[in-house]
């Protein structure tokens, strides 16, 4: 299959996907034993009289045929127009969504560098020496990481590294009411981000080691390593020139399928860390029955890991042709 | 450690004055043994064993092992947060109940719910695996499109967004987990399914005229199960730490006592700013610890089933 046709194709698929996406959205917040109205005012200590109820209703466009209203939601959604978010009241859920939008990015863009970073570095060491020290511990300790809480293990780090020896801030995104500016405010920041980002690269280093130990387990033990050897190729070099390019491949799916546990994972932490990030903007919105937030959250979270899966399977046809074959 | 198919081992003289039934079930009995013995070799599948029953103890006994009672607020009687002591290992809460009393009850509810939603999302797997295998064609594409959407949709946010809008029981955490988390099931049963469908005696009892829904449950069921069962495993580790975040959020049964929702207690409490380790220590290493038995326990399994993963 060419190149472009393959390309093509995927974005089809991710084009039907989208649409799936958005439709469980609209579903997710209509299909609901109660309606949306008592939804949205329930616990919000508003009694609202038969005719404000008619018309939140009309303004919904809730008293219209069903696909109507999916047209309608259609049309907003690719507009980004949300609504009116009800924490931040006169604001509109995309400008709210920008302002917690950028930590997040953050926290999340520099966990996961260095989990990858990280993780594909034990898992080459680990492969090639397998059963070495190293090895085993780097198993252990994925395996430990693996079934730890994100929450529980940023709880546990608040308390030893700030509560205790008080190294770090206990939270926030950056110092409160500091004029602090350029460098040093870049540092006040890093200072805060610091345990959040421990965090979340603690808890997923584990699964880039091991796909990639396994996966270069599968390399080392083809026809073409014992070729390369058998021309008394420098061991380092068989393994970083020969062995270790193949092996990757397969880490590049991990990193988009990964993607979407450790944007679910930042939910909590930023919980537990009170960092102004989309996780805590989450949490409000449950918390105050926001739901036209929360479904444009659950619609963002979706398309982040869609698109994140598209562009894992076009790098990896780029890297390895041989995929559009399949 | 797949089973021969019924009739394909080597006939024996008296399998002509045996029921049918009873040499089936001897073969059961044998590969059971033989699975044991492979089982046990495994170092962690053992200890994941050893510490999954000691938990299942807890959980069964919690009744009387500790009053329902102590779990009251108003009827707490110890000294408030104070760290753990030898009457109370591992110390108390801001109420003044034990902690010890809150992860002993707490077992209960998270093994539960780890246990129903592991299920729930076996059974919708399974079958969306089985038929998709098994048919083949239109049905295989329709449904692993189906699963290749669910897949893209993140798990945990997508049980979120659910227990929010439909409220707090352990029933909808049960079906709200459950629900999310069944593609990857539902893929590796139907690689299993395609490969099981071409096997010669399958093709032999068609011919033969057997019914699609006799072939699905005499030998594709059992020829998956294995792999069914170490997924479970698997799942529901997932699904004790899917259920301890949920009620982290705030979205547990707000009547029930479990490990995540004695964490959430802590959080709100403010234990972590001052430092009282042992209300969020404890709790939390239970999970740890059992959803660390849970993955030994699966990979064991596994391993196994799978001999290409054997020599690692």
């Amino acid at each position: 299959m060419g190149e472009w046709r393959y390309v093509g194709r995927k974005l089809l698929q991710a084009g039907a996907t989208l649409l799936f996406i958005i439709t469980v959205n609209f579903f997710l917040f209509r299909v609901m034993p109660s309606d949306p109205v008592r939804l949205l005012t329930r616990q919000r200590g508003v009694q609202l009289s038969p005719e404000a109820q008619a018309a939140l209703t009309h303004d919904l466009g809730l008293d219209r045929p069903l696909p109507a209203q999916f047209v309608q939601y259609l049309a907003d959604t690719f507009r980004l127009d949300f609504g009116d978010s009800f924490i931040f009241p006169g604001q509109s859920v995309v400008s709210v969504f920008s302002r917690f939008l950028w930590p997040t990015v953050l926290l999340v863009g520099t966990a996961t560098v260095l989990m990858i970073v990280i993780g594909l570095y034990l898992g080459i060491r680990g492969g090639w020496k397998r059963g070495r020290p190293l090895d085993v511990g780097s198993m252990g300790f994925s395996l430990l990481f693996y079934s730890m809480p994100d929450f529980w293990l940023a709880m546990i780090l608040l308390i030893v590294f700030s509560t205790a020896l008080g190294w770090f801030p206990s939270g926030g995104f950056e110092s409160p009411s500091s004029d602090l500016t350029g460098f040093a405010r870049a540092l006040d920041i890093a200072n805060h981000m610091f345990l959040p980002v421990l965090t979340l690269t603690l808890g997923y280093i584990g699964e880039y080691y091991l796909v990639m130990r396994s996966s270069l387990l599968d390399v080392l033990g083809e026809d073409y390593i014992t070729t390369v050897r058998a021309k008394g190729i420098r061991e380092d070099r068989v393994l970083w020139r020969h062995a270790v390019r193949n092996a990757m491949l397969p880490t590049i799916s991990l990193i988009a399928l990964s993607f979407g546990f450790v944007l679910a994972g930042a939910i909590t932490v930023e919980l537990v860390f009170s960092y102004p990030g989309l996780g805590l903007l989450a949490i409000q919105a449950i918390d105050s029955q926001d739901f036209l937030l929360l479904q444009a959250l659950f619609l963002f979270a979706s398309v982040a890991v869609l698109v994140s899966n598209l562009v894992a399977d076009l790098v990896y046809s780029w890297v390895d042709p041989r995929v559009r074959e399949a | 450690m797949t089973e021969p198919d019924a009739g394909a081992g080597a006939p024996t003289p008296e399998v002509a004055t045996r029921s049918a039934r009873s040499v089936v079930w001897a073969r059961r009995r044998l590969s059971a043994r033989r699975f044991w013995a492979t089982y046990r070799r495994s170092v962690m599948g053992i200890a994941g064993l050893v510490i999954l029953v000691l938990f299942a103890l807890m959980a069964l006994l919690a009744p009387v092992l500790v009053s329902a009672d102590s779990l009251d607020v108003t009827k707490a009687t110890g000294p408030i947060l104070a760290p753990p002591s030898w009457e109370y290992p591992m110390g108390t809460d801001e109420a003044g109940r034990s902690v010890l009393a809150l992860v002993v009850w707490g077992s209960r509810v998270s093994l539960a719910i780890g246990l129903l939603a592991a299920v729930v999302s076996m059974v919708v797997g399974a079958a969306i695996g089985i038929v998709a295998g098994y048919r083949g064609g239109r049905w295989d594409s329709a449904l692993m499109r189906f699963t290749d959407w669910f897949l893209v949709l993140p798990g945990l946010p997508l049980a979120i967004t659910l227990a929010a809008i439909l409220g707090q029981s352990m029933f909808i955490i049960v079906m709200v987990i459950g629900l999310t988390s069944w593609p990857w099931t539902a893929r590796i049963v139907r690689s299993q399914a395609l490969s099981v469908r071409e096997r010669p005696y399958v093709e032999r009892a068609r011919g033969l005229g057997a019914h699609d829904l006799q072939l699905i449950a005499k030998h594709v069921l059992p020829n998956v199960f294995p792999v069914i069962f170490a997924n479970t495993i698997l799942s529901i580790a997932l699904a004790i730490l899917a259920e301890s975040a949920l009620s982290f959020i705030g979205l547990g049964d707000p009547l029930r006592v479990s490990w995540g929702a004695t964490l959430e207690l802590a959080f709100d409490a403010g234990a972590p700013t001052i430092g009282a380790w042992w209300w969020i220590g404890f709790p939390g290493a239970c999970i740890v610890l059992v959803v660390l038995a849970f993955t030994m326990c699966g990979n064991a399994l596994e391993e196994i089933l799978n001999p290409r993963l054997r020599q690692r």
